[in-house]
């Protein structure tokens, strides 16, 4: 009775904690400029299905896509098994859906605990690749921190909840076995789990019944008290991709990477010179600000990638700047906005819901002009990403901004500018000279 | 283009040269390559001469909308007056700008790169394509991003190297994984941000470790961004960086 108590204020507990969290990141999100994405409804899902359910992009590189495969389908199966464990935490019963699925339980809890082996090898190697084999893109700069304490702190996490779920059903294998366990007897000598029933009676088969409920009840609690602390981990976590990989894929640009977001605002202006019938429709005394100053400047597309960023570093990896050592990486663009709009968060929490100017912005106090001015717009982050977040559309608007707002651009870049302007060509030549090449031998 | 007009002609094609095939003398030689392989296939086509100017792509590259769409709708009223229904163009950039960002700006025509244009007249009979002086020679395939990741053309340019008799070898980066050559995002227009290394020097080194007898490129950008890297390692009295429509061109002499 009073484990239920426990359970069910653990419970609903847990479950308030992550809506009030889950709210203030969609609060965030929405921070950003509204923009449309209702088309194409069948083809993003599509997409969905296939990158984020179907991982098709992780498949570029298979070892890690593979160690990922196992974690991730732990992780999906596994939430099955939360049913039972909820049912029997608020109803004090064990196992309680055992006696009328019979083989299908079995199987049921057998297949989720090979998956779990399988997440164990893949969490142990994940831990290996990023704290001894140190790959690349999992030690780079931008992650010294907590970026790197947070990636280590999940992996570890989801370590101690595996044992967990070993501990709990390795013990209880055991106590079936002398008619011990709190599960229903069913007349059998085992629950017939595919990897307790052999480890359970190895690890624990000398140990005496009262430890063993000890043991089995260190187990059940503390799974699903790891369950409860991942769920309110997610929100300050780059974890949060396991849930918004769903719809930022299904949010995906589906136009060719080349073609760059067209200024409504530029165009209103431009066209009266060319089309005389053609009537603006923008205020002309309206203040627009040009480009992306601030995560307010972004869409909620931006700033939904940017908490849909696990931090991998495949964006980075494939990047011609980073590769040759400048400043620019994709991932630290991403990894700013978020920093960026949390920032923005926290200051409007503190101070009644309305954000108090703190004399920052994205850019500059962020991602610097180095970052920014560095970048080839080459694509190769946009391709790379498992989840399809597009770093270059956040650059693009961070270089109108600087272009159209602040007019630093490099000083070559201006120069270039005005022999677009004066000569029709990025370099000083006269626009009379542009057919000579056809006389020309 | 006028001329044809003026005589009472509508070309089927136009031909986009763009600023670097008219003004660069490297880039020229590219220009010339698709004219005489135009010519040779007797394609009715022609080009805007003095009208053309700058699609307005670097300019948009660098954060400049103002002068992308000044630049996009000059054009576009030149190409609408003309009634143009299809362009060829010899840069990839020139390609991704007019076939994506001008149909917004109201200009909406067919556009192909000068690979799928050379891919096209080979499938149709129209130009045979002998190895020539490639037979039996090493060449590799750099991918121009414009071409590549951001319209995903990769089999074009490849289909038509093929047919040269000659042993087409991939880098490790290419098509989707294609690494730039340095010059786009208008980084051609200026120096290089403080970093360890050049990228074009990156992709040369990458492109010569296969020690090939060409480096194959479709784009005038990435043609200066190679040819700078071999001759940054010196090599470029073994392996010469020629554009995939010179390839052609030469080994048919035309």
């Amino acid at each position: 009775m009073i484990s239920s108590i426990i359970f069910v204020v653990l419970l609903i507990g847990s479950s308030v904690f992550f809506y009030i969290n889950a709210k203030k990141i969609r609060r965030n999100i929405l921070l950003g400029k509204d923009i449309s994405i209702t088309d194409n409804k069948a083809e993003r899902l599509k997409t969905m299905v296939l990158v984020a359910l179907g991982q098709k992009k992780m498949f570029t590189r298979p070892v890690p896509a593979i160690l990922h495969l196992f974690l991730y389908a732990a992780f999906v199966i596994t939430q099955i098994e939360l049913i039972e464990i909820i049912y029997d935490g608020i109803t004090g019963h064990h196992r309680a859906f055992r006696p009328a699925l019979g083989g299908f339980y079995t199987f049921m809890v057998s297949f989720i605990e090979i998956l779990s082996v399988l997440a164990f090898i893949g969490t142990i190697a994940f831990l290996y690749r990023r704290n001894l084999l140190k790959v690349p893109r999992l030690v780079k700069s931008e992650l010294n921190g907590w970026p790197k304490l947070d990636a280590n702190i999940i992996l570890i996490m989801e370590f101690v909840l595996i044992c967990f779920i070993f501990m709990m059903n390795g013990a209880d294998e055991v106590l079936y076995s002398r008619g011990q366990s709190h599960a229903e007897n069913l007349g059998d000598r085992t629950l017939g789990l595919a990897i307790s029933s052999h480890i359970g009676p190895l690890i624990y088969g000398g140990m005496p019944d009262a430890g063993l409920h000890v043991i089995e009840r260190i187990g059940w609690w503390g799974h699903i008290i790891m369950v409860f602390s991942f769920l309110n981990y997610l929100p300050f976590s780059k974890h949060l991709h396991i849930l918004l990989a769903f719809p930022n894929t299904y949010f995906s640009n589906l136009k060719p990477k080349g073609q760059f977001n067209n200024l409504f605002e530029v165009t209103d202006v431009v066209k009266p010179n060319f089309d005389p019938s053609y009537q603006p429709v923008l205020d002309p005394n309206a203040v627009i600000g040009f480009g992306v100053k601030d995560v307010k400047d972004l869409t909620w597309k931006n700033l939904l990638d940017a908490y849909s960023c696990t931090e991998c570093g495949r964006c980075t990896a494939a990047c011609p700047q980073n590769i040759t050592g400048k400043a620019l990486s994709p991932r630290k663009i991403m990894m700013d906005t978020r920093d960026r709009m949390e920032d923005v968060g926290k200051n409007m929490d503190k101070n009644g819901g309305t954000f108090v100017d703190d004399g920052k912005t994205l850019l500059g106090d962020y991602i610097k002009h180095e970052e920014i001015w560095a970048c080839n717009t080459c694509n190769a982050c946009v391709q790379e990403c498992p989840v399809n977040i597009d770093p270059l559309n956040i650059i693009m608007g961070l270089r109108q901004q600087l272009v159209l707002e602040q007019s630093s651009a490099p000083n070559e870049l201006n120069g270039m500018f005005s022999n677009l302007e004066n000569n029709g060509a990025p370099w000083q030549f006269s626009p009379a000279d542009r057919a000579n090449w056809i006389n020309e031998n | 283009m006028q001329e044809k007009i003026a005589n009472g002609e509508t070309p089927d094609i136009l031909f986009w040269v763009g600023c670097s095939g008219s003004f660069d003398d490297r880039a020229k030689k590219i220009t010339k390559a698709i004219v005489r392989i135009l010519n040779h296939v007797g394609a009715n086509f022609a080009v805007l001469g003095v009208e053309e100017s700058c699609t307005g792509d670097p300019a948009k590259r660098a954060g400049n909308e103002f002068l992308f769409q000044m630049q996009a709708m000059q054009n576009i009223t030149v190409l609408n007056g003309y009634d143009v229904k299809k362009i060829v163009t010899g840069c990839p950039h020139c390609f991704n700008t007019i076939k994506n960002e001008y149909p917004e700006l109201g200009g909406k025509y067919e556009v192909i790169h000068h690979t799928q244009l050379v891919q096209q007249l080979i499938d149709e009979g129209k130009l045979k394509v002998q190895g020539g002086e490639f037979k039996g020679k090493k060449i590799v395939f750099h991918d121009p991003c414009y071409l590549g990741r951001a319209n995903n053309v990769y089999e074009a340019p490849r289909d038509v190297i093929s047919k040269l008799d000659a042993e087409l070898v991939e880098m490790k980066r290419s098509k989707a994984n294609g690494l730039c050559c340095g010059a786009g995002g208008a980084q051609m227009f200026k120096e290089a941000e403080k970093g360890t290394k050049e990228v074009n020097n990156e992709r040369a080194e990458e492109a010569l470790s296969h020690n090939p007898d060409v480096i194959a490129v479709g784009c005038p950008f990435c043609n200066t961004m190679m040819t700078d890297g071999v001759k940054h390692f010196n090599k470029e009295d073994k392996t010469k960086v020629l554009d995939v429509a010179e390839l052609i061109a030469s080994a048919n002499d035309l």
